[in-house]
């Protein structure tokens, strides 16, 4: 029966007698809800704007070195796969400090996660729910641009295998990125309910510790200390991920000097990345904790 | 529908719960309590969200240690604090909690759609939920608590912060919530006198301890206070005074209202049944005077389980503040003698 007819005649109460889907169906509703509220879709207007403008401005290079390279039948593309999240990491950062908060710390701030555990579901279902959808929308965020720059390649008719393999690449790295990244940031979210610090934040441990980090590896280099340089890169997120995919998935590093970590250093890097994956669903695991008591 | 065996909670510091036993049935039951008595640990034990420290609950049939998931499907919760996000519409907000209770999404938005208008909002649910009264508000948390059709409702004082006709109509739609839509309700307040209408079934709870459980009829025989205010007339210059002389030759004992300007003339007693209005209202007559007001009072809990002698000496703003309740076994020994009075 429509929701029209039954307001027209103002029948009473009815049973609901329909199915009740229980604790996974409701992870998996609070994972697309806030999946697709990161990109402010089924929230207002206004919402949609700076998300939206922002998976455009990470597209639109891709997209232009795909045009450049159809017309001009080169045999490379510009930049690697796994080289674009790196050039592109400050619109990576405004993306998380603008949606993270919104993912965790409204539900924080207005006091609506005892609702959610008054209901079926457990803080280890809204962790992971919230965790995943942070996580897939940063991934869609860094993956869509090379899978432009994928199909441009094919179309200009590059090498297959090669941009195959470089693409695959790109994806694996990608992925890490948005894993630790969205951690991170969800952590940082969500220990800072009000929105504006939130913001500030998540901004600031990204650009500080990259800017902490190059510097002092840049000092390093001028000194000749060269091992020095692949230890420096544990010490922010994006230097992070600059070094496992030298290590273990074909890129160049941007590290100065353009030598990341070697295979052995790699495996601390992967070490790290991963306890650090871990370390933030804990944190959020204890912080929710807490609130579910309240 | 709820029972519990000496389920104890305790904090580091407070013990919130102490060997609380009791066996609630269906029907509206309210749980009454002053500040910190510990309502609102009980729901969050009885929604399998906290561990009890000692002792055993069950919910529906179900353990609370071990079958939360269970019995927060078939149950609803509405919380005493605000847990509505400012920026979205009622619809919006009931249909994603609908669909955390379970609910297919079709039957997400029906039911929404349903259940608000059963609450009584209608055009406004498509607003933002930031610009909706305290009253809207509650509204929304009741129906958050009803759509997805529970069997039994925790209402953690629902009336919080509306203005007496709020009030009543909150506690009406609570009434409905059982005898329309058939559903249990379990309702806190620190307002005996706003329960005693609405529940079947009153518990009183104190520091964590069970001092009564019984049905309303029972209470509100014990405990209706009527407050009588009168004017003076020229053959009794003292209308108060003179009432109060009055009913005293019939037995009945009174109280003024209060030292506050005015109170004065506030003349307390206690009614047994519709005699008692219709004495006052003779005994009024015979003296001539006027009858400004005769309305039941509604009781701060612990007002009920004061003693004989406490009760003589206090004044009803004392009331108002936290007095001290007396041990169970007092506060048994003197309803008990009450009901063997009558
Ligand atoms: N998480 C907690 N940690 C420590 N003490 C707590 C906690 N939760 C509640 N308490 C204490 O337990 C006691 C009972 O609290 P509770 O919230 O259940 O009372 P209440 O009856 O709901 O009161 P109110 O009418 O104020 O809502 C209080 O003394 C409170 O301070
Ligand atoms: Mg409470």
């Amino acid at each position: 029966m429509s929701v029209e007819s039954t307001q027209i005649h103002n029948i009473g109460y009815r049973d609901y007698e329909g199915p009740r889907l229980g604790r996974a169906y409701a992870r998996r509703s609070l994972f697309s809800q806030s999946l697709r509220g990161a990109y402010g879709l089924g929230r207002s207007a206004k919402s949609k704007v700076l998300p939206m403008i922002l998976f455009a401005v990470m597209c639109l290079p891709a997209a232009i070195m795909v045009a450049v390279a159809v017309a001009t039948k080169t045999k490379d593309l510009p930049v690697d796969y796994t080289r674009y999240a790196i050039v592109m990491q400050a619109l990576i950062s405004l993306f998380l400090a603008a949606q993270a908060p919104q993912t965790v710390s409204r539900d924080l701030r207005f006091k609506t996660v005892p609702l959610y555990f008054s209901r079926p579901i457990e803080r280890g279902d809204y962790v992971l729910a919230k965790f995943a959808a942070m996580t897939s929308a940063l991934f869609v965020l860094t993956a869509a641009p090379l899978l432009v720059l994928y199909v441009g390649a094919l179309l200009a008719k590059l090498d297959f295998l090669d941009q195959t393999e470089g693409f695959g690449q790109g994806l694996v790295s990608v992925a890490l990125l948005s894993l630790l990244f969205s951690g991170i940031a969800l952590v940082i979210s969500a220990i800072t309910p009000r929105r504006g610090f939130g913001i500030a934040a998540v901004i600031a441990v990204l650009t500080i510790t990259y800017g902490a980090v190059s510097t002092v590896q840049a000092i390093a280099y001028e000194q000749g200390s060269t091992d020095a340089i692949a230890w420096l890169g544990l010490f922010s997120p994006i230097t992070l991920i600059d070094g496992v995919q030298t290590a273990f998935l074909g890129a160049t590093s941007a590290f100065p000097g353009g030598d990341g970590p070697s295979s052995g250093v790699g495996v601390v890097y992967v070490l790290v990345v991963l306890g650090l994956i871990a370390g933030c669903y804990g944190a959020l695991m204890r912080r929710y904790r807490k609130v579910g008591l309240s | 529908m709820i029972a519990t065996e000496s389920l104890s909670k305790r904090f580091p510091r407070v013990t919130a719960l102490d060997r609380l036993s009791m066996d609630i049935g269906p029907g509206v039951t309210g749980l009454v309590g002053a500040n910190g008595a510990g309502k609102s640990t009980l729901i969050k034990i009885l929604l399998g969200l906290s561990p009890a420290t000692e002792g055993r609950a069950a919910v529906l049939g179900l353990d609370v240690a071990t079958n939360g998931g269970q019995i927060r499907e078939r149950v609803g919760y509405m919380p005493e604090h605000d847990c509505l996000p400012p920026d979205v519409s009622a619809t919006e907000f009931v249909v994603h909690m609908a669909r955390m209770s379970g609910l297919p999404p079709t039957a997400a938005r029906e039911r929404t759609a349903d259940t608000l208008r059963h609450v009584g909002l209608y055009e406004e649910r498509y607003r933002p939920i930031g610009g909706y009264s305290t009253g809207m508000k509650q509204r929304v948390k009741l129906a958050q608590a009803l759509v997805h059709d529970p069997q039994l409702v925790f209402l953690d004082e629902p009336t919080n912060g509306l203005d007496p006709v709020g009030r009543d109509e909150m506690l009406g739609l609570i009434r409905r919530v059982h005898t329309d839509f058939g559903i249990s309700v379990l309702v806190t307040s620190h307002l005996l006198g706003e329960l005693e209408r609405t529940c079947d079934h009153v518990v009183v709870i104190d520091g964590g301890k069970l001092l009564r459980s019984s049905s309303t009829t029972d209470f509100t025989q014990i405990t209706t206070t009527l407050a009588v205010e009168v004017t003076d007339s020229d053959e009794c210059p003292d209308g108060t005074r003179a009432l109060r002389e009055a009913l005293r030759e019939r037995g009945m004992e009174t109280e003024t209202g209060g030292e506050l300007p005015g109170a004065g003339h506030t003349v307390l007693l206690t009614a047994e049944g519709e005699e008692t209005y219709d004495l006052v209202r003779d005994l009024v007559a015979d003296l001539g005077l006027g009858l400004i007001r005769m309305e039941q009072r509604r009781h701060h809990i612990a007002e009920v389980f004061k003693d004989k002698d406490a009760a003589d000496a206090a004044r009803p703003e004392s009331a108002s503040a936290p007095v001290a309740v007396p041990a169970p076994t007092a506060a048994a020994q003197q309803t008990g003698g009450g009901r063997d009075e009558r």
